[in-house]
């Protein structure tokens, strides 16, 4: 059931040090104010879960707070590297990080199991890619109907999920749309769930295309105006490319990384 | 009128001309995303774009900086999820082509998106897989778009993240790819497709301006050169005019 909780709060009591965590948002509704909020919680030794860690993963594993990392691309989308991510995988900074790596349909299809209550997932997928080799969490499966061969990969059971969503009524059902991404998948394979919104209001009118997530599903649901930024909440806010574009330069540089952190997040003077 | 073009403006116009006749088209960000919506405002209007974050019928008006931008959903003729997408889309060969890039490239057209170096302690960590793997198995056909360099086009990759046309015939056919695979690569020096016996890519066009004996330098494995080489039709003013309006 969920409860309505300010955001401090309701990451402290979701997300332990530890903890596997999925924080969801295809290019869009990326829940950032709760990434900022599990650093300045100083949270260690996570494991990170999303298909495109992003700039979201890219400030947590530049400020320690991961442990590792399973994912599928790790871009900066339409700008270049995530240097924060470059430099814990081949320089071991700030700490060794390890990887777990797949393909977006894979990586879709193990939050798709874990969300159905299986142990795994079947697709076209992978077959001839060295892949396969250095990723444990995907095999090789015969068909038992036609023989074929295909490829299985083992489900995402996180222990947690975040996610940014447009709105959320009073009672915690929470509505989004757009860009949809895996959030659905990764909200009900966890199990704990923490929603950001835009807004909380008394009614939550139909929007073509929209996703409901039922509260019984959720289990806090903060409100956070503006908490995708620098990414979007689509009937909100606008993506603000100019932040990607200027982050490639704070990323590159361990300098001037901890001094963004400390002056944006931590309070620094 | 004589049109005056950069390599990349050929490159981009080359590419772009792979979708005519094409109905639908799984596009990557940055390049082929350019060549993609190139293709929509000349040889291919009403060509469908899909793209990765779920949507279908995309029409920015420009190129989006990444595959999330607010104008691909708001211009889309609907928005999916990503298991959506993967599952229902793309992955039963229902897209005509998909436009990729790489990092690295084999005479095969393997791709390498993942790494420079060893996996575990790689020279570069590459952003990874994405939705490329998928695109290049399933898609009806591929095309590649990448610069001609040597650290591009390389004799063995670092990584096979996608996979082309594997060791050669029969390759895709015994790894149950269903997907014909890479039918055309295009860099800023030419076009290269596969022999249709070895599989192996052969330069079959060279751009205006560009020499093949420059092309096989720039290439990391001993480049074949079709004996009918033809030269690489440049942009039109048209084409021009609709690529700078896309890109200013």
């Amino acid at each position: 059931m969920a409860v309505l909780a300010a955001l401090p709060e309701a990451l402290a009591s979701a997300v332990h040090d530890g903890d596997s965590v999925a924080m969801e948002g295809f290019t869009h509704l990326i829940p950032h104010a709760a990434a900022h909020e599990l650093i300045r919680q100083g949270r260690k030794d996570l494991t990170l879960i999303r298909m495109t860690p992003d700039v979201i993963y890219d400030q947590l594993i530049g400020a320690g707070c991961a442990a590792k990392l399973v994912f599928s691309w790790g871009g900066n989308p339409g700008v270049g590297s995530l240097h924060r991510l470059r430099d814990a995988v081949e320089h071991g900074w700030p700490r060794d990080l390890s990887i777990e790596e797949h393909s977006h349909a894979g990586m879709v299809n193990r939050y798709v199991a874990g969300a159905s209550g299986l142990p795994f997932a079947v697709l076209r997928g992978y077959a001839g890619t060295d892949l396969v080799d250095v990723t444990d969490s995907i095999a090789p499966i015969t068909c038992p109907f036609t023989g074929e061969r295909l490829t299985a990969v083992s489900a995402l059971n996180p222990d947690v999920a975040v996610i940014h969503a447009q709105r959320a009524d009073r009672d915690g059902n929470v509505q989004l749309w757009g860009i949809v991404g895996a959030q659905k998948e990764a909200v009900l394979a966890a199990d704990r769930a923490v929603a950001t919104v835009e807004e909380v209001v008394d009614e939550l009118a139909p929007v073509p295309g929209a996703i409901l997530l039922p509260h019984w599903a959720v289990d806090w649901v903060c409100e956070v105006p503006g908490g995708a930024f620098p990414s979007y909440a689509a009937g909100y806010t606008e993506r603000d490319n100019d932040f990607y574009m200027a982050w490639d330069a704070v990323s590159r540089d361990r300098e001037a990384f901890l001094a963004w952190i400390g002056a944006n997040l931590l309070g620094d003077r | 009128m004589k049109a005056v073009h950069s390599a990349e403006e050929m490159m981009t116009v080359a590419a772009a001309r792979s979708l005519e006749g094409r109905r639908t088209c799984f596009v990557g960000i940055g390049l082929p995303s350019l060549a993609a919506n190139l293709a929509r405002a000349t040889c291919a209007p009403g060509i469908v774009l899909v793209y990765e974050s779920g949507t279908i019928g995309s029409k920015p008006d420009r190129p989006p900086l990444s595959i999330g931008d607010g104008s691909l959903a708001a211009t889309a003729d609907a928005v999916v999820s990503s298991a959506e997408i993967f599952n229902y889309w793309l992955q039963p060969g229902r897209i005509d082509t998909g436009f990729l890039g790489a990092a690295q490239l084999d005479r095969y057209a393997n791709l390498n998106t993942t790494v420079i170096g060893d996996y575990r302690r790689p020279k570069v960590r590459l952003p990874g897989a994405g939705g490329a793997p998928e695109i290049a198995a399933s898609c009806k056909e591929t095309v590649v778009v990448v610069r001609h360099t040597k650290r591009v086009l390389v004799d063995r990759l670092d990584f096979t993240t996608s996979v082309g046309h594997g060791d050669g015939p029969g390759a895709r056919e015994r790894l149950g790819l269903r997907g014909a695979g890479p039918v055309r690569v295009i860099t800023d020096l030419g076009v290269l497709e596969p022999d249709p016996e070895t599989r192996e890519l052969v330069l079959v066009s060279a751009h205006p301006g560009t020499d093949p004996d420059e092309a096989a330098a720039r290439t990391g494995w001993p480049l074949r050169i079709a004996p009918d080489l033809a030269t690489t039709a440049p942009p039109t003013p048209a084409e021009l005019g609709a690529l700078r309006a896309l890109s200013s």
